[in-house]
């Protein structure tokens, strides 16, 4: 397993969880976590996927999430899990 | 498993707070470039360089994207090329450092450093050669970097070699009057110098280094500054160990990177450089950090206690964090690099006394400080003993990168552009220092180098 986070910040509207996890099921990216709230009257949506058996490479991915992200308005980032675990865990 | 704040931290340190690594440096070593015709040996230069460089910026990119976190520079340092350049005929080094600036933008990375001469008891032929070819190496090429040591704890100061550089740096300033003698932008005088160092100007690649290595430097003062906000009032443990638990974070994503690159590039990996690294970027600041614990102008009475408790909390917060911690590791306090310092010297609250007090409880020394362009060589060589005094007393890395502004008056700004900023000119002391610098030969070392 190869585990990345995806966080989508912006302003809330229908339909950015179903842009996201459709791009993800057509790249073959599995969805192991999802939260989603309300911070400071932002949408923050964080989600934790598996991205070993993923079709396009990393960049690739990144960059149509980017994109799609530019569409819906929002800001959509994919990262791998390193950065976050090596910060915050010991 | 990370939760939603954890991320969302991460992210604001990045977006808001200029979180970056500053530099990955891969150090390359030249020694088996020697040879006795100079063409063959900067071919050899060339072709290693390329070489071993070869991916370096790619991967950095991959990492960059991959990890989403911003990698500043890629950069190369290498073996002084005194110790190189010697085994040939040549009589002028400047060649090799058009080769070198040519490897590198072949490569494409930001700044090539190496191009050095370790002096600090005395001058071999080829030393000579190098520090005569720095003026023109400086003025021919753009992204070479240059550094001479001229005294450590063990050996005393090069007085000599302490005369030549104010003279060296006199003639860069003639030759690069058209862009206000930024070739001393590229050129650094230290004491102490460390092999390992991933920061320019400073870079090279010492001679107890492996064939080829990574090195890295983290950045953050951004990060810091915000931290230090949320303890507005509190007591000096709990700065501290504010700092300690920034450090600590910023450090760890310089130890993901530097053993990412690693393992990508095939290379080891050398050291993390636990550096505060300032831009002129809003935000980025040391000098902000300073004037967060409470003082109105960074440069007024309390600065040295100030960061000295940074420099030392920032080393602690980050050696656990990194399982080989070298490099000048401490709070950097470059002028002309950092919002806070240029705005401390313009309203006349720094002065370059008091960045020298500064100095002995931080990391390196007098650093992009910009001088009048009638300041004389001997009064720049002056200031380099005094650096390298502090140094060897010390035990720590002290350096000089000064730059005399052709035909500029104290309170004119000089723009370099990019991460070197804006640099207005600080007055120095008029009396002169001239039959001091004339006497030469040695400082000995300090007692304390008799450890043995």
């Amino acid at each position: 397993m190869k585990k990345a986070i995806i966080t989508v910040i912006g302003k809330d509207k229908v339909g950015i969880i179903y842009g996201v996890t459709k791009i993800l099921s057509e790249n073959n990216v599995n969805v192991l976590d999802i939260s989603q709230t309300i911070l400071q009257g932002m949408f923050t949506m964080m989600m934790i996927v598996d991205i070993e058996k993923c079709d396009s490479n990393f960049e690739a991915l990144s960059d149509i999430l980017a994109k799609e992200g530019q569409e819906m308005g929002v800001e959509i980032r994919i990262q791998l899990e390193s950065i976050f675990e090596s910060m915050h865990r010991i | 498993m990370i939760n939603k704040y954890e991320t969302l931290e991460t992210l604001h340190m990045i977006d808001n707070q200029h979180l970056d690594i500053r530099t990955i440096t891969m150090g390359i070593s030249l020694l088996d470039c020697a040879d006795s015709d100079s063409a063959k040996s900067r071919q050899k230069i060339y072709d290693k360089i390329c070489n071993k460089a070869e991916n370096l910026v790619k991967t950095g990119e991959t990492i960059e994207k991959e990890l989403g976190i911003p990698i500043i520079n890629k950069r190369i340092s290498v073996t002084p090329i005194s110790l190189v350049a010697g085994a040939s005929e040549a009589k002028s080094y400047v060649p090799f450092a058009k080769t070198m600036d040519e490897a590198a933008k072949t490569v494409g990375v930001n700044f090539i450093g190496g191009f050095s001469a370790l002096v600090h008891k005395g001058f071999t032929e080829a030393d000579r050669i190098l520090i005569n070819s720095i003026p023109e190496a400086l003025s021919t090429t753009d992204i070479v970097c240059s550094s001479v040591n001229v005294g450590n704890s063990k050996a005393g100061i090069n007085m000599d070699a302490v005369k030549l550089m104010g003279e060296v740096i006199k003639k860069t300033e003639e030759l690069t009057v058209s862009t206000d003698g930024f070739g001393n932008a590229k050129l650094v005088v230290f004491c102490n110098a460390v092999e390992d160092n991933p920061f320019m100007a400073g870079a090279f690649l010492g001679v107890g280094e492996p064939d080829c290595v990574i090195n890295v430097g983290v950045s953050g003062p951004g990060v810091v500054k915000h931290a230090l906000e949320k303890v507005r009032g509190c007591d000096f443990g709990v700065v501290s160990e504010t700092i300690k638990k920034t450090a600590f974070k910023v450090t760890r994503m310089g130890q993901l990177v530097a053993m990412e690159a690693s393992k990508r590039l095939g290379v080891p990996f050398g050291i993390v450089d636990l550096s505060l690294a300032p831009t002129p970027a809003v935000g980025d600041s040391v000098a902000y950090i300073l004037e967060e614990m409470g003082l109105e102008k960074c440069g007024t009475h309390g600065t040295t206690a100030a960061l000295a408790l940074l420099n030392d909390a920032v080393k602690k917060g980050g050696v656990f964090a990194s399982s080989y911690v070298g490099g000048l590791s401490g709070a950097f306090i470059p002028v002309s690099e950092d919002a806070g310092m240029i705005a401390a010297a313009q309203c006349g609250a720094l002065s370059i006394d008091k960045l020298e007090a500064m100095t002995c409880v931080c990391s390196v020394g007098l650093d992009m400080i910009v001088v009048p362009g009638d300041t004389s060589a001997s009064t720049i060589s002056a200031i380099i003993a005094d650096e390298a005094a502090i140094g060897m007393i010390n035990n720590k890395t002290t350096a000089v990168r000064i730059i005399p502004a052709p035909g500029k008056k104290v309170g004119e700004i000089v723009e370099f552009g990019g991460l070197l900023g804006t640099g207005p000119v600080m007055p120095v002391n008029n009396y002169s220092s001239n039959d001091f610098i004339a006497r030469g030969g040695r400082i000995p070392a300090p007692i304390h180098s008799l450890r043995n």
